[in-house]
């Protein structure tokens, strides 16, 4: 199960982004194996369809579940008809590391 | 409005056709279409006839889930008579291709899809669920068995007042609650034996 979570820097200790599309990273966590891929968001600057683009992105990545602060209005309904699961959290301060942990925990 | 921006409305809106609601659309179909078979059939020929998501969602609630127009109307955030139309068009189309041979595909129209959203208790986070089938038992970030639903946008399956409708008897005036899905002239008077009749609040 590969997890994908919007970060703000390059590293495990950067804190979770609260947005979306508009996010520096996504660090896509793969549960089975470990792994963790953090790529930059190429469409951090872009000014409309960020959300969309960004789940085209993250859906060729075969993510089934995305950690964020909030999704926006355009991006829920795709995410529900490619049956990715999105989890909001709202906690700003929180770092990538301590996100996968809580993931690790769950078994 | 007065008359005056009433009269304004008509002369520059009369053109326009009506916005669209968009439907909720909370059950999306698990597959694509449906294909006759036969010797006689050349499907591939003859046009499919394309089945709106609204026109699938509005079929499957009255069809399969036997909601009255009403309380499907409130499901996909419509008025009633739209729902009604729209399940009208749904049946028409699935009547033809059944009756023509034809292939149906369900795709389009101006639907939103919706799914249920749920809060995890210790750690606060929401998150939806996209199996409907599989229910959810555990908080997916921090697997916590405290979960709950959000239930502020959830209607009620009852949303008219006919709650506080009451029968009564017309012969002696004997009244009870009306009860919700039973016709009132099944019900009996105990005292006179006679069939009784709805009395709106």
């Amino acid at each position: 199960m590969r997890i994908a979570i919007t970060s703000r820097g390059n590293s495990l200790e950067s804190t979770l982004d609260q947005r979306f599309g508009h996010c520096k990273y996504f660090v896509i966590y793969d549960k089975q194996t470990g792994a963790v891929e953090i790529i930059p968001n190429p469409y951090c600057e872009v000014e409309e369809q960020a959300g969309t683009l960004a789940v085209k992105l993250l859906s060729s990545k075969n993510v089934s579940k995305i950690v964020s602060g909030e999704f926006g209005i355009k991006v829920k309904p795709i995410l529900d008809s490619l049956n990715i699961q999105m989890i909001m959290y709202k906690n700003q301060n929180i770092s990538i590391g301590k996100v996968i942990e809580m993931l690790n925990h769950n078994k | 409005m007065n008359i005056c921006s009433l009269f304004l409305y008509r002369t520059f809106a009369h053109n326009m056709a009506r916005l669209k609601i968009p439907r909720k659309v909370t059950n999306p179909p698990i597959v694509k279409g449906f294909k006759p078979y036969g010797p006689d059939l050349d499907s591939k020929k003859r046009e499919p006839v394309i089945l709106n998501f609204e026109e699938y969602e509005a079929f499957r609630m009255c069809d399969y889930d036997m909601y009255n127009h009403h309380q499907a109307s409130a499901l996909m955030n419509v008025s009633r008579p739209t729902f009604t139309r729209i399940y009208a068009s749904a049946r028409m189309k699935i009547s033809k291709a059944f009756v023509e041979g034809r292939q149906i595909e369900i795709e389009g129209g101006k639907v939103y899809f919706d799914s249920d959203w749920f809060q995890c208790n210790s750690c606060g986070c929401d998150f939806n669920n996209p199996q409907r089938n599989i229910s959810i038992q555990n908080c997916p970030l921090c697997g916590s068995s405290s979960v709950m639903r959000h239930t502020e946008d959830i209607q009620e399956n009852t949303p008219f007042d006919a709650n506080e409708d009451l029968c009564i008897c017309t012969e002696c005036g004997f009244t009870k609650k009306h009860h919700y899905g039973v016709p009132c002239r099944n019900e009996v008077c105990p005292t006179c034996k006679a069939p009784l009749t709805r009395k709106h609040h």
